[in-house]
């Protein structure tokens, strides 16, 4: 017998009790993981660059087209210097689980606009001229070990070929320099005319240099008034703007989580105090003979104590223990959806901080009436 | 014989908000080494108060208590909390055992605080269990045990660290008359062959017969010993 068998006695005592508490601060602690997990992918994907470019958008959502012709217009505008469009594609590379940011773009305009991804005249040219390649940025050549040269399946949920085909292959022409991690693009040519005839000339979106970058408001009206009364009217906004919007989106999410969070802990401490308090004061004539027998006040508030933690660490720990097994399983589902589904040894580590507090916490106010108690009361009170 | 409990004008006064109660009132004992010292009066004359006085669990609020050579009235809680481990043994009416500990980790819970290593706190446990007639029994819980059993295996737990002095407040208070007397002579072999000095807190006229000094308190006021000692000679005889 020592005081750890002690502890682990005392735990056990009421074992229904007991596993209660065990159970609700693994839940606490898995959907901390999850939440954690969550708000760590949305705030990901937010990457920096150029100050004078302008988004157009369709303007009922950022998820609807615009039609390819929109393209021509726009360029045709004297405020406008140049303008490439962008489409979603989705899909992955051999498995769910890897999924990376990929758009059919157009070679040419595509890198006169994001000036600041690099690619060699040779790659562009090879990109411009061979019909069904893709370039790659290095990070996710890197990742692959893909070669220039390489035959790169794509599986699609989204958009199929015009022939049936949900499988996509296209032929690497090289790398690029990104900052901003994963990037696959894909000559737009060939996606428009490989695509099921429902997906053809269109484009998600636009990105466009203005001219005269001061007059950026006026250049943003005189688009959008292009389009006023067709049937697909733009919504455009400085990249800045877009991006801003874009990132309130993203804290919201983050902010929906901490809520989330601090609800649950703010019961998991109620229920669990409420736990802790009430075996204190099934103890106290225990813990009074402990004194009796010569335990100093210190040494019972450390064991009352040290029970608190005990509990809260290892539900912390079987709670963190089954998301990180969920992990797999999860980022293959919702992987592609959000970026990457990860459970970093970060969030792993947050979370036994926060169970040796919330044992820090829950305990306290035991350990401190298990540290006042005097012998004499407490054993006349039984 | 050598003295081994003094009690000197010994006050006690237990204050609940503006009100001071004394309990104790100028309380003079002097019990020498290897006694049995049964104390008895009426409920709530302070007869736990003392015992925990004697015992070290409370301070006197005047007057000296001198313990196997110890002022227990000027040193701090922390030392007299140390004292305890190795100078006191308590039985309690009510066995005040944990519920979820064994037999024998009751019995070693006193032990953690010594410096005797696993094995030696696992055998001195096993041997008080031995003595109190219970060496078969150190695997269970005390909610398995009879209540006669359980207030032997607080004995075993009193007697572990080997101390010259047992507090019992009401040891048979809770047993019926059979198993009373069982343990009253365990309590007097204890004395005997190990020469224990216990002071005991009784109701039970019985018990008295078993002692060697039996004190009367009333109202906070101890009757003199020098008309105890008269009128526990007898018992000494019965004893003998
Ligand atoms: N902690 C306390 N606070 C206030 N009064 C107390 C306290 N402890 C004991 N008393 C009072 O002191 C008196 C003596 O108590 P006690 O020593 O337990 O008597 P006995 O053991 O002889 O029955 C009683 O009147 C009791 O109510
Ligand atoms: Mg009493």
């Amino acid at each position: 017998m020592n005081l750890l068998s002690l502890l682990g006695a005392n735990l056990l005592r009421k074992p229904t009790r007991t596993s209660l508490t065990f159970v609700s601060l693994a839940i606490a602690f898995l959907l901390f993981m999850l939440l954690q997990a969550i708000s760590d992918a949305f705030s990901g994907g937010v990457s920096l660059a150029g100050m004078d470019r302008i988004v157009i958008d369709s303007r009922y959502s950022m998820t609807d087209n615009l039609p390819l012709s929109h393209v021509q217009q726009i360029r045709s505008l004297d405020d406008v210097e140049q303008v490439t469009h962008m489409n979603w594609f989705g899909g992955y590379y051999r498995e769910p689980r890897n999924s990376f940011a990929t758009y059919p773009v157009d070679p040419v305009s595509y890198f006169d606009i994001f000036d600041e991804q690099i690619i060699s005249g040779e790659t562009l040219s090879r990109f411009r001229n061979i019909r069904i390649s893709a370039v790659a940025s290095e990070a996710l050549a890197a990742h692959y070990s893909w070669q220039p040269g390489d035959t790169i399946p794509i599986m699609q949920d989204i958009f199929p070929q015009e022939n049936g085909s949900w499988s996509w292959q296209f032929e690497l022409a090289g790398t690029f320099h990104y900052s901003g991690g994963q990037l696959l693009l894909i000559n737009y040519e060939y996606f428009n005319e490989a695509v099921a005839g429902w997906g053809k000339d269109q484009v998600g979106w636009l990105v466009g240099r203005v001219a005269d970058p001061p007059e950026v408001d006026a250049a943003i009206r005189k688009i959008d008034g292009l389009f006023e009364n067709s049937s697909d009217p733009t919504r455009s906004t400085t990249e800045d703007e877009y991006r801003r919007r874009f990132a309130s989106q993203l804290g919201d999410v983050g902010e929906i989580s901490s809520m989330i969070l601090m609800a649950v802990f703010f019961t998991i401490i109620l229920l669990t105090g409420n736990t802790a308090a009430q075996a204190f004061a099934e103890r106290v004539p225990e813990l009074a003979v402990m004194k009796t027998l010569g335990f100093s006040d210190r040494a019972v508030a450390a064991l009352v104590l040290a029970e608190a933690i005990a509990l809260c660490v290892s539900g912390g720990i079987f709670g963190t223990g089954i998301a990180l097994l969920l992990e797999p399983g999860l980022n293959a589902n919702l992987g592609g959806m959000i970026g990457s589904f990860e459970m970093s040894g970060r969030s792993a580590a947050y979370a036994l901080v926060l169970a040796t507090l919330l044992g820090l916490v829950v305990g306290a106010y035991p350990a401190v009436s298990a540290m006042r108690l005097t012998i004499v009361d407490a054993l006349r009170e039984r | 014989m050598s003295e081994l409990i003094r009690c000197t004008n010994v006050c006690k006064d237990y204050v609940r908000g503006a009100e001071s109660i004394r309990v104790l009132r100028n309380v003079d004992l002097s019990v020498a080494v290897g006694t049995i010292v049964a104390l008895m009066g009426p409920s709530g004359s302070g007869k736990t108060t003392l015992l925990n006085l004697i015992g070290g669990l409370d301070a006197p609020t005047s007057g000296e208590i001198e313990v196997d050579g110890l002022r227990l009235d000027s040193v701090s809680a922390r030392h007299l909390a140390r004292w305890r481990v190795r100078s006191v043994g308590f039985v309690f009416q009510f066995y005040n055992l944990l519920p979820v500990l064994t037999a024998q980790g009751n019995v070693e819970l006193p032990l953690l605080l010594t410096d005797l290593s696993r094995s030696e706190r696992k055998r001195n446990a096993a041997l008080a269990l031995d003595i109190v007639g219970l060496g078969d029994r150190g695997r269970h819980k005390p909610g398995e045990l009879s209540g006669g059993q359980q207030q032997r295996v607080a004995i075993a737990r009193a007697l572990v660290s080997d101390p010259r002095l047992l507090v019992c407040d009401e040891p048979t208070g809770d047993l019926d008359r059979q198993t009373a007397d069982e343990i009253l002579e365990l309590l007097q072999t204890l004395h005997r062959d190990l020469g224990k000095t216990i002071v005991m807190v009784t109701h039970d006229p019985k018990a008295a017969d078993h002692a060697m000094v039996t004190l009367h308190m009333d109202k906070g006021k101890l009757a003199s010993q020098d008309d105890q000692a008269a009128s526990a000679l007898p018992s000494a005889r019965t004893v003998a």
